[in-house]
């Protein structure tokens, strides 16, 4: 599979004053083929949506590259940068509420990437628009309407129509469902699965719930506090999880089965995930892993790819 | 309306609500939020309250606390009785306020809910003073013990600390000290680990798991979540529209789904059992519109088997097993499903474990 994005040791620090700087995305590298889903999860502060914003452009990159077909990227984007990428990737982001404009007609919403981005006139913007309505499952007669006018779902969709009319090719899906209802997420997700298959979109989909990231994605990658721990198919992560945090990631997931909830031994864990300001020497994970070894303590594990297998994991058990 | 919900009669129902109706007074007209909800829970048993945002899951709870504000809220019927004593529209009784003495409750953002300006020690030792007529330095040491209790580590200087130190799952955990203080025979959870990461939630239920064996308290557990459901429940009640639709043993709703909402909640989920994997199915269209709440059944609009009717008249709450009840007219013995209707195979849905 060609790759599409590559993200080269990607890296944003932000700085919090005093000298000091949060951690939030360390060093990842990270490559999405053409036409695939790679799904990101971890626990919040762990980078992940740092990660996806810095790699369509919304952050600067402190280090590290990110590269587009093969062309680098610029380090912060300029407008003219926006300009022109913004028709080859978008974002959906996660709070429906507060991510559309509310002084904005709905029409105005989705129009907005068009115009600023398409040389159509306003009539074929306007029936783009109303064609992108309908696509997502809204009325064309809803253009005129307000965002408050509408619910969470149909709000989702609204943002899901505002960055696919530009028909770009890689998109960023920002936990684009964790704030809706479990009926109206199976909504949104079939929806993003149909405009993927036609359009042939590439996706990276940030999410903390690990069954519907299992469900939605060909590969899984696993963050915490700013690195990446694991990499590989979606079903191998999840069923035959290699790393220690991922395994306690999914031990930790409640399954709607009463049965194997009962069967399941506790394997709750101790402690949260620590500040990314100060950021523990050696592997991140060291002082709640229950495998911890001397090393991991004071030497940074490196991403390895294990034999017989694309899963890559970042863990000294597997030196 | 037949088969309220019943406990034997060798286990006294600890709490027991019946037909509980609360409304709102708004701008826009009277939202009927609660529209007649009975349900009943026992001793050392959690019942899980699940349903999805508006079905009015927390108005149930917060009018059982006395926490609905009036007006514009309105309890326009119903009881509710704890120990045989009638709790509903009185917070006081024989002189005691049962709010956080007899039943407890925490809430689902405990970021929001905690006084900032308060020493986390002081708000544990609080209802300690209230209730009981500690001293506080009594209360505060008292409060230590809570929250090594909650196992929070260092808890003697936790105590002293502000509710900004703590990070949310700390703070749940303080909040569940405080809610236990007064050791209650209920403590209501509303969505208790509903902002919390899923190793966090992990260590929550832990925790409520612990010291209801430890306390013999019940629950009642609010949530969205059937995972959650899965893992801590003992009876589940569906909520949907302000109604509970479906109500039994965690297995029956999980195994012998009886009513199309909880069936379709079910399909429109991922499974990780790869012997069962579907195609998510999701439930078209949105909750009823509780201004002016369907006269029929609340579900009917977006249910696959609705026959006429499900449009007119409400559903009577059909006992389908031994107390698994499912408000549907399909229970009916004369009910047929309507050819055209079921576009998802029934056996999807009925999936019975071996």
């Amino acid at each position: 599979m060609a790759a599409l994005v590559e993200t080269i040791n990607l890296t944003r620090y932000f700085d919090i004053g005093r000298g000091q700087r949060v951690h939030a995305v360390d060093d990842v590298s990270l490559t999405i083929g053409e036409k695939e889903i790679v799904g990101l999860v971890g626990e919040s502060g762990s980078g992940k949506s740092t990660f996806g914003k810095t790699v369509v452009g919304l952050h600067g990159k402190t280090s590290g590259s990110v590269k587009f077909r093969g062309e680098t990227l610029p380090q912060s984007y300029r407008p003219a940068d926006f300009q022109r990428l913004a028709s080859k990737m978008q974002m959906i982001f996660q709070d429906p509420y507060s991510s559309l404009n509310p002084r904005m007609t709905v029409g105005e919403i989705i129009a907005e990437g068009l115009r600023l981005h398409s040389t159509l006139d306003r009539k074929q913007v306007q029936a783009r628009v109303e064609e992108w309505l309908v696509r997502v499952g809204l009325q064309a007669g809803h253009m005129s309407r307000y965002p408050h006018e509408f619910s969470g779902g149909q709000r989702q969709r609204i943002g899901i129509a505002r960055a696919l009319i530009l028909e770009p090719e890689f998109v960023v899906c920002d936990e684009p469902i964790s704030a809706l209802d479990v009926s109206v997420q199976a909504q949104v997700i079939n929806l993003l699965g149909e405009l993927k298959e036609t359009l042939g979109l590439t996706l990276l989909f940030i999410a903390h719930d690990l069954s519907m990231v299992r469900y939605v994605s060909d590969r899984m990658a696993v963050m915490y506090l700013g690195s990446l721990v694991e990499i590989g198919k979606a079903d191998a992560v999840y069923f035959d999880p290699k790393h220690p945090y991922t395994e306690v990631l999914v031990g930790s997931n409640p399954e709607p089965d009463p049965e194997l909830e009962r069967r399941r031994p506790s394997t709750a864990i101790v402690g949260e995930i620590p500040s990314p300001v100060n950021v523990p020497q050696g592997c991140r994970f060291a002082n709640r892993c229950p495998k911890v070894l001397e090393q991991c303590r004071s030497v940074t594990p490196q991403l390895i790819t294990l034999k017989d297998s694309e899963r890559q994991v970042a863990c000294h058990l597997y030196n | 309306m037949t088969g309220v919900m019943t406990s034997p009669q060798t286990n006294p129902a600890l709490l027991e609500v019946r037909d509980l109706a609360v409304e709102f007074a708004t701008y826009g007209g009277t939202v009927q939020a609660v529209r007649g909800v009975s349900f009943s829970v026992e001793k050392g048993k959690t019942l899980a309250i699940v349903g999805e945002s508006g079905c009015g899951k927390s108005v149930t709870v917060q009018s059982l606390m006395g926490l609905i504000p009036m007006p514009p809220g309105r309890i326009t019927a119903g009881s509710a009785r704890l120990n045989g004593v009638e709790v509903l529209g009185r917070n006081v009784i024989n002189g005691k306020d049962i709010r956080g003495s007899q039943i407890g409750m925490i809430f689902q953002d405990p970021m929001t809910s905690l006084n900032p300006t308060m020493r986390i020690g002081d708000q544990i030792a609080e209802p300690l003073q209230v209730h009981r007529g500690y001293s506080h330095k009594r209360a505060f040491s008292e409060a230590i013990n809570l929250l090594s209790l909650s196992k929070i580590p260092e808890a003697a200087k936790r105590a002293r600390q502000y509710p900004f130190e703590f990070s949310g799952g700390m703070l749940q955990r303080a909040m569940i000290a405080m809610a236990i203080a007064c050791k209650p025979s209920i403590l209501i959870a509303d969505e208790p680990t509903t902002a919390l990461d899923v190793t966090i939630q992990a260590q929550i239920l832990d925790l409520l798991q612990d010291l209801q064996a430890e306390t013999g308290m019940a629950i009642v557990l609010i949530t969205h979540d059937l995972g959650v459901v899965a893992r801590v429940a003992d009876e589940v009640a569906v909520m949907y529209a302000g109604k509970i639709v479906e109500q039994g043993s965690v297995d029956d709703i999980f195994y012998r789904s009886a009513h199309p909402y909880t069936l379709g909640l079910k399909l429109a989920m991922p499974t990780n059992d790869p012997d069962k994997q579907h195609k998510l199915n999701p439930i078209d269209g949105s909750p009823p519109d509780l201004f002016a709440p369907p006269p029929g059944c609340g579900y009917c609009q977006r249910c696959p088997f609705s026959m006429k009717i499900c449009d007119s008249r409400p559903p009577e709450n059909f006992e389908v097993a031994a107390q698994h009840f499912s408000r549907c007219w399909l229970h009916h013995p004369q009910a047929r499903i309507s050819p055209a209707a079921p576009s998802i195979p029934r056996e999807l849905y009925v999936g019975e474990r071996a």
